[in-house]
């Protein structure tokens, strides 16, 4: 799960995590009551979407008067804002955050993700800041600092103080550091974080050390010990129909194809976008029913998948274990007729009954198309997606 | 020989009295899978399957001398799960739940590296030495016994290569999935080292996805140990788009790594055959072994 930079602020706030003063605001007059508290004359208008890039999107803009918040705010609640994890369509801004300025002397980084191949969370700084770190860990990888943390001791202080050292800091700067970084590492393990990022980080000219931005996502598999943490989520910026498939407990995530597919696993349906592909079709989305897939299942299946007007026929790919395939075909007849469904929709069950789950599709009234093996039915599915005959 | 599990298991069941465990608990032992035991705790003294039931994993062990524990029990106490049948001595603990929070995963694998214990999974089907024994989720009766030894990153994928080396004519030694999760106990090159060292193991399925860099690790042990078995490889997920997780847990493209076409051309480079489509596995290893 994904917050805003204002709510992980607020975080950061309760573990004393320095951060600039500042308020969220929802319309343009909210933004002007936070600058008015600020008491400030430069302060930052910030885009709240849940992407990174906003800065160079143009969703980060400084203000030197209550004049220019106006304009700014008006600017940029509402717009579009396309960056790099937007993807080309963008993302709406529907809340700003107005926060005072800060006269900085360098920006670094800083960040806190779990390291799968030595299986344990990574402490990472740079004194790269302010750009993509991405980059950085791909063309100057010996500019980021790691310490590994032991998972019964957690970051200890002479990691942090190393931390703080490989950032060039000095002096009072390097107490100030540590007490960040022994923060954040608080933050992100007592909220079961899958990450934390400052950056930038950054040194002010009076030699102070403050979070200028924070990332933070959770670990979905932690969040049944963190209920207050649901308080955050901001669905509008989730797609309506990966929502929809939430509460049905189906794991959905929409493309921009037009084959729409019905898997059971998270494998298969991967390996079914992809065989989709290789026959020339574009899958329309990623659907794993899981491991029940009845009539009630199969149902929501559809309309979540039929919500999207540009699919043009649906692919179900059942290899049914545990689960009895001729149950899963009395559960796609049923679907069908509860659901209405104009478009072709092409069957692949293989597994426990097979044979008499292709008996029941071949003997209803209704139109299937039986396929018999994987690459039959992803031929069938494409082909009819593209209004051939197969 | 198989791998993991056969004729020896002495298999425990960790929440044998919940719905999970005891639905694929009768499974596993309908399958002819020696099951001696269960544990949950406070529930010790009862019977469930008609094996005894314990409080404990080191009861069951005093008791029944289980060498082996597959464990249902929900996200919340499952790594202490794991954690209590690695401390009792167990050779073998296989962790079928799925959910279980990545930090709590760092604090097991912290553990566990001190013992003897082989982990697999959390978040996996299990594992299955056809005609021998079947410790895990999976169908039993799609397997045959046979030479291909499988190892899959994927539940019902794994289903679909092992039906497709069927129709192909071929059987399995041992099919093993390690599960969806970024934090795994036992990885591609665990498996491909045992398989490598098995007399029935003659060919290797490898089914990886997205995500992590399990599979380019596994590419590069295989040049390293000059491994002679044949490989067949399919990796799922070349279509899915960067910084979405495909279900599973681990199947994420993040920060531009992780991504099918790197681990394609890492297994190529290591002399492993890669088919593109899911449909090609069984037909692929079949041509490779030549039958």
């Amino acid at each position: 799960m994904k917050i805003h930079e204002y709510q992980a602020k607020e975080l950061f706030r309760n573990y004393h995590v320095s951060v600039p003063e500042g308020y969220p605001a929802f319309s343009v007059d909210e933004a002007l009551d936070a600058y008015d508290r600020l008491n400030v004359e430069t302060a930052v208008v910030k885009a709240q979407i849940h992407a990174g890039g906003r800065g160079k999107g143009g969703g980060v803009k400084l203000a030197h008067s209550r004049d220019d918040v106006k304009t700014l705010s008006e600017e940029i609640l509402g717009m579009n804002l396309v960056t790099h994890q937007t993807g080309p369509e963008g993302k709406e801004v529907q809340r700003l955050l107005i926060e005072s300025g800060v006269d900085i002397a360098r920006e670094c980084y800083a960040g806190i993700v779990l390291d799968r191949a030595e299986r344990q969370f990574v402490f990472m700084v740079s004194t790269e800041g302010g750009v993509e770190i991405e980059k950085v860990a791909e063309e100057t990888p010996d500019k980021i600092i790691k310490e590994w943390i032991d998972p019964n001791i957690g970051l200890n202080e002479d990691q942090a103080r190393n931390l703080a050292v490989s950032l060039d800091m000095t002096g009072d700067q390097i107490n100030s550091a540590i007490e960040i970084f022994m923060a954040i590492w608080k933050v992100f393990i007592e909220h079961d974080c899958s990450l934390v990022e400052i950056n930038p980080l950054v040194v002010t000219v009076d030699d102070k050390v403050m979070a200028l931005d924070a990332k933070m996502n959770f670990d979905s598999n932690g969040l049944f010990r963190h209920k207050e943490l649901l308080d955050y989520k901001d669905e509008s910026e989730e797609d309506p129909a990966e929502l929809e498939a939430s509460q049905y407990h189906l794991s959905y995530i929409k493309l921009d194809g037009n084959v729409g597919c019905m898997v059971n696993g998270a494998g298969l349906a991967m390996g079914t976008m992809d065989i989709i592909k290789l026959y020339g079709g574009d899958p329309a989305n990623f659907l794993d029913v899981g491991g029940v897939a009845n009539a009630e299942t199969v149902a929501n299946g559809f309309k979540i998948i039929l919500s999207d007007p540009n699919v043009k026929s649906i692919l179900i790919n059942i290899f049914g274990g545990i689960v009895r395939c001729d149950r899963v075909a009395q559960g796609v007849i049923d679907a069908m007729e509860t659901v209405d469904v104009n478009i072709p929709v092409v069957v692949r069950l293989e597994g426990t009954n097979a044979k008499q789950a292709a008996e029941l599709l071949e003997n209803s009234p209704l139109e299937f198309l039986v396929a018999t093996s994987l690459s039959d039915a992803a031929e069938k599915a494409v082909s009819a997606a593209t209004g051939g005959v197969s | 020989m198989s791998v993991l599990v056969g004729n020896d298991t002495r298999l425990i069941v960790q929440g044998i009295t919940g719905t999970e465990g005891s639905f694929h608990g009768s499974q596993i032992q309908e399958y002819g899978t020696n099951l001696v035991g269960g544990v949950t705790p406070g529930k010790g003294g009862q019977e469930a399957l008609g094996v005894p039931v314990f409080n404990s994993v080191a009861d069951a062990k005093a008791e029944t001398d289980c060498n082996t524990s597959v464990i249902f029990v929900p996200p919340a106490f499952a790594a202490g799960a794991v954690i209590e049948a690695v401390e009792a001595g167990l050779d073998l603990v296989i962790c079928i739940t799925e959910g279980i929070p990545a930090a709590d995963m760092v604090k097991v694998n912290h553990v566990i590296k001190d013992f003897p214990t082989r982990l697999v999974g959390p978040n996996c089907p299990g594992v299955i030495s056809p005609g021998k024994a079947k410790v895990g989720i999976m169908p039993g009766f799609i397997h045959e016994p046979g030479t291909v030894g499988v190892v899959s990153r994927s539940g019902t994928l794994t289903y679909e290569a092992v039906h497709q080396l069927v129709t192909a004519g071929l059987g399995q030694s041992t099919s093993v999935g390690i599960g969806g999760d970024p934090i795994i106990g036992t990885t591609f090159i665990d498996m491909l080292s045992l398989f490598a060292e098995d007399d029935e193991t003659e060919g290797i399925v490898m089914i990886g996805e997205i995500g992590g860099t399990a599979e380019e690790e596994a590419a590069q042990w295989v040049i390293d140990n000059n491994l002679k078995k044949p490989v067949v490889a399919f990796i799922a997920g070349q279509t899915a788009p960067p910084g979405r997780r495909m279900g599973h847990a681990g199947a994420i493209i993040a920060g531009g790594k992780g991504t099918a076409a790197e681990k394609v051309s890492a297994l190529e480079a290591a002399g492993i055959t890669v088919v593109s489509s899911p449909a090609d596995i069984g037909k692929a290893m079949a041509e490779t072994l030549k039958i």
